[in-house]
């Protein structure tokens, strides 16, 4: 549309007479009118779409901005979670906590070490069998996520950390729950600290990461992700290490030796003496 | 033994005539030939003391190895040894000199394991040991002093077991150090400077792994093997206990001489003993210190637990309620100083002077050299079997996070059962044990009158059913058994008085055919199989057969 340029006729308009050049005037100031309108209106029209691009999930309509994901992982929420943890992830008294904030790395931890869901309320959330695929995880995780956000999951190699320094940070902070080299303990009226055997790197990470149960939260301040990854490093470095001396009887040290020696070394000998006794 | 041929006339052999010689000029002969022909009592419960003594010897041995590597230092050093998940961590010498002997030094771990699990059953036996001179009375006069010297070992390799799990300076033996400390500063009045006369100072210090280094290498070791062989001296000066049977009595000792029956045994028995502990120290992993890491007061594990011995005086201190005692003053007796020094305290001090307390009580100051059957003196093995149950369940409470963690019990529970058993339980195995004792007093008393049950059951001619009891001796008029009760086992079943034909020859398996051996007896024309034609079985232990049919088989009141 070249016609509508305005510079393409100007000239020819400016130099033909005055009377003409006057009412060239007076038609560009309605022509500034015009335009100075047009750029409210439009920059009110991009100020509006804009903000309806950027703005935050939660004020746009659920309908129309949930990803497919989040929509399956409501689903499964209202399916599965939302006796205990309320409509709108808030918590219900006396049954479950909020789960504002807590991200999908402690939705990965409770549901991916089957600790959720729940099959009864009790001192602590036994980890049994997955009950979840990964997809639907996935989708929980999403789900979560987006209506809540808090810690998400970590990538890369979570080992990738120094050994002794892990081993030195283990014994600082986790050994006094977890045991030594993670074989778990006892905590008070009935809660436990889990043994970390069948852990994987990445529950290791999100438990850290999101304190699940009695657990304290390790977050970023407290352990830097380095050192997580050291901590990681060390419990599964140790954890499929063989025993040099043996048969590791539990690796929790005292308790299991007492044992093996009186059910095993002295009822050998009984039984060694009492062969002797025979032999009169 | 060459050097006891001494024949008489000059010997011929070349061996003989070596003996002649030694002898000429050390005189030996007699000595020795009265030390071979000792005679030692023969029952399998009086090798337990043994097992002991030969689990010492590996120790000795063991421990030796294991001072040629070990550095006792708390010096800081950094470790650069094999073990990669440590490598580069601060430690203290005694630690890196522990882990060394773990991974770099040739069969170290081996020794190491060996030495641990032989303590644990040195101790483990001495405990056996006491529990069968208790139960059989053999710590009656004259043997107090020699019960007196067994319960000083005992205390003894106690404080062995203790410092020796502080040496390696892992974080495990580091935590029962600080526990260690924490007893000794709650001792009233003299606790802190008791701490500081054994730290030399504050906890932890630079100097207690050298002190117990020491104590457990040189001192402990020193006085127990003395006191072993003041044991051992007394034992053979006032010969050796035996249980009442036939030919037995309190002035003679019926058994093997020392050579050769009873040292074959108790050489077979070291070997067994050796066999058992390096079967464990190469199968088994104890003490794993490479796992626990190097001590640093501010770390601490859980399931941080003593090895066994120690384990009732931390079940003591886990089921003890929360008392300090808070004087004007400011000054504090805390509830630890109860059920570790107190509780401990009190138990030795009642074991070792048992003895005196039942010669007190019994007013029984007679010289004793046959032992007794637990169930004859049912109130001492009921008062043992009290005491047993408590520290068992002591040392129960000592593992109760363990417990409660495998077996999925609230450990508040655990606590509470700690504390509820202790009291309870110990009353209630007292009254069993007595009403089992004297069951059992009664059972004897039961056979000797009326006969060992045959199981031969017979119809009398008006229609009554007896069973058939064997007399064991001469009946009086009233079928009754005329012998009195020994103190030694009576004969319960038919097999034990040659009833049947005698046992199968073997102890893991026959050695000699039962065919053949039943051919034997029938030859011999013993036992019930062989006279079952010949014999008529008149007796029932009853009132004799012409007595009245309604008391037929029924035990009779003692009227003795």
């Amino acid at each position: 549309m070249s016609t509508t340029n305005p510079h393409s006729d100007a000239p020819t308009e400016a130099v033909s007479s005055p009377v003409d050049r006057a009412r060239v005037r007076r038609r560009s100031k309605q022509r500034r009118r015009v335009a100075n309108v047009a750029g409210l209106m439009a920059s009110l029209v991009l100020t509006g779409s804009l903000y309806s691009v950027f703005a935050p999930a939660q004020a746009a309509d659920d309908t129309t901005s949930e990803s497919a994901a989040e929509a399956a992982g409501r689903e499964l929420y209202e399916r599965s979670c939302i006796t205990c943890h309320g409509e709108n992830l808030e918590g219900e008294p006396n049954r479950g906590p909020s789960l504002i904030g807590v991200g999908e790395a402690a939705v990965y931890f409770q549901v991916h070490t089957g600790r959720m869901p729940l099959v009864r309320q009790e001192a602590d959330a036994p980890d049994k069998p997955t009950i979840f695929s990964d997809e639907e995880i996935d989708q929980l995780m999403a789900y979560v996520q987006a209506n809540g956000g808090g810690p998400t999951l970590p990538s890369g190699d979570l080992r990738d950390g120094d050994l002794a320094e892990g081993g030195e940070l283990f014994r600082l902070n986790c050994a006094s729950c977890h045991n030594f080299v993670g074989e778990g303990g006892a905590l008070s009226s009935g809660k436990a600290a889990p043994s970390l055997k069948d852990t994987s790197d990445t529950e290791l990470y999100a438990a850290m990461l999101t304190g699940p149960e009695n657990m304290p939260v390790f977050g970023d301040n407290q352990l830097t992700p380095d050192e997580k990854r050291s901590i990681i490093n060390y419990v599964q470095t140790v954890k499929f290490q063989a025993d040099p001396g043996g048969a590791g009887v539990g690796r929790i040290g005292p308790v299991a030796e007492g044992l093996v020696v009186w059910v095993v070394g002295i009822s050998v000998l009984m039984f060694g003496i009492f062969w002797m006794g025979s032999k009169a | 033994m060459a050097a006891t041929a001494t024949a008489p006339g000059a010997p011929t052999s070349r061996l003989g005539k070596a003996a002649t010689e030694l002898d000429d000029r050390l005189i030996v002969a007699g000595p020795v030939r009265r030390t071979l022909n000792k005679v030692f009592p023969d029952h399998w419960s009086f090798l337990l003391g043994e097992i002991a003594l030969y689990c010492f010897i590996i120790l000795l041995l063991s421990g030796t190895y294991l001072t040629f590597f070990f550095d006792a230092t708390m010096i800081e050093v950094q470790y650069d040894g094999q073990y990669d998940p440590l490598r580069g961590t601060e430690m203290s010498g005694a630690y890196a000199s522990a882990l060394d002997l773990s991974f770099d030094v040739r069969g170290g771990l081996f020794m190491r394991q060996l030495h641990h699990w032989a303590a644990l059953l040195f101790v483990a036996s001495i405990v056996v040991h006491l529990l069968r001179i208790f139960f059989t009375g053999a710590f009656r006069r004259p043997r107090e002093s020699n019960w007196l010297i067994g319960v000083v070992m005992l205390v003894l390799s106690l404080l062995m077991g203790v410092t020796g799990y502080s040496l390696p300076d892992d974080l495990l033996s580091g935590t029962g150090l600080r526990i260690i400390s924490a007893i000794l500063l709650s001792i009233p009045v003299i606790g802190t400077w008791a701490h500081f006369a054994i730290f030399n100072g504050d906890y932890v210090g630079e100097q207690i792994i050298g002190r117990f280094y020491i104590a457990h290498v040189l001192i402990f070791p020193a006085i127990l093997l003395a006191l072993i062989a003041v044991h051992l001296l007394i034992l053979v000066k006032q010969k050796h206990t035996q249980f009442p049977g036939p030919g037995r009595t309190e002035h003679n000792v019926v058994g093997n001489r020392l050579f050769p029956t009873f040292a074959g045994k108790a050489t077979g028995l070291m070997l067994v003993v050796f066999g058992v502990c390096t079967a464990l120290a190469g199968l088994v992993q104890i003490n794993p210190v490479w796992l626990w890491g190097p001590y640093n007061p501010a770390q601490v594990s859980a399931a941080s637990q003593p090895d066994w011995y120690i384990g009732f005086l931390d079940g003591s201190t886990r089921i003890f309620p929360a008392w300090d005692i808070n004087l004007p003053g400011d000054y504090t007796i805390p509830a630890l100083f109860w059920p570790t020094v107190v509780v401990a305290g009190t138990m030795f001090t009642v074991l070792a002077l048992y003895p005196m307390i039942e010669r007190k009580v019994t007013k029984d100051t007679a010289s004793h050299h046959l032992l007794q059957r637990p169930r004859d003196v049912p109130v001492r093995t009921s008062l043992g079997m009290m005491g047993l149950t408590f520290y068992f369940w002591l040392m129960v409470a000592g593992g109760n996070d363990v417990i409660a963690d495998k077996f999925d019990i609230s450990l508040n529970a655990m606590t509470w059962i700690g504390r509820i058993g202790v009291i309870v339980l110990p009353p209630i195995v007292y009254t069993i044990t007595y009403r089992i004792c004297l069951g059992l007093q009664q059972h004897d008393r039961e056979v000797l009158e009326h006969g060992i049950e045959t199981g031969v059951i017979r119809r009398l001619p008006h229609g009554e059913f007896i069973e058939v009891h064997q007399p064991l001796g001469p009946v009086d008029e009233h079928g009754h058994g005329q012998l009195a009760y020994g103190g030694a086992p009576v004969p319960k079943r038919m097999n034990h008085v040659g009833g049947a034909r005698r046992a199968i020859r073997g102890f893991f398996s026959p050695i000699e055919q039962p065919s053949a051996v039943e051919l034997e007896q029938r030859g011999e024309g013993r036992g019930l199989a062989a006279g079952e034609a010949s014999r008529e079985l008149t007796t029932s232990g009853r009132p004799s057969d012409g007595g009245r049919p309604s008391d037929g088989g029924r035990p009779q009141d003692a009227r003795d």
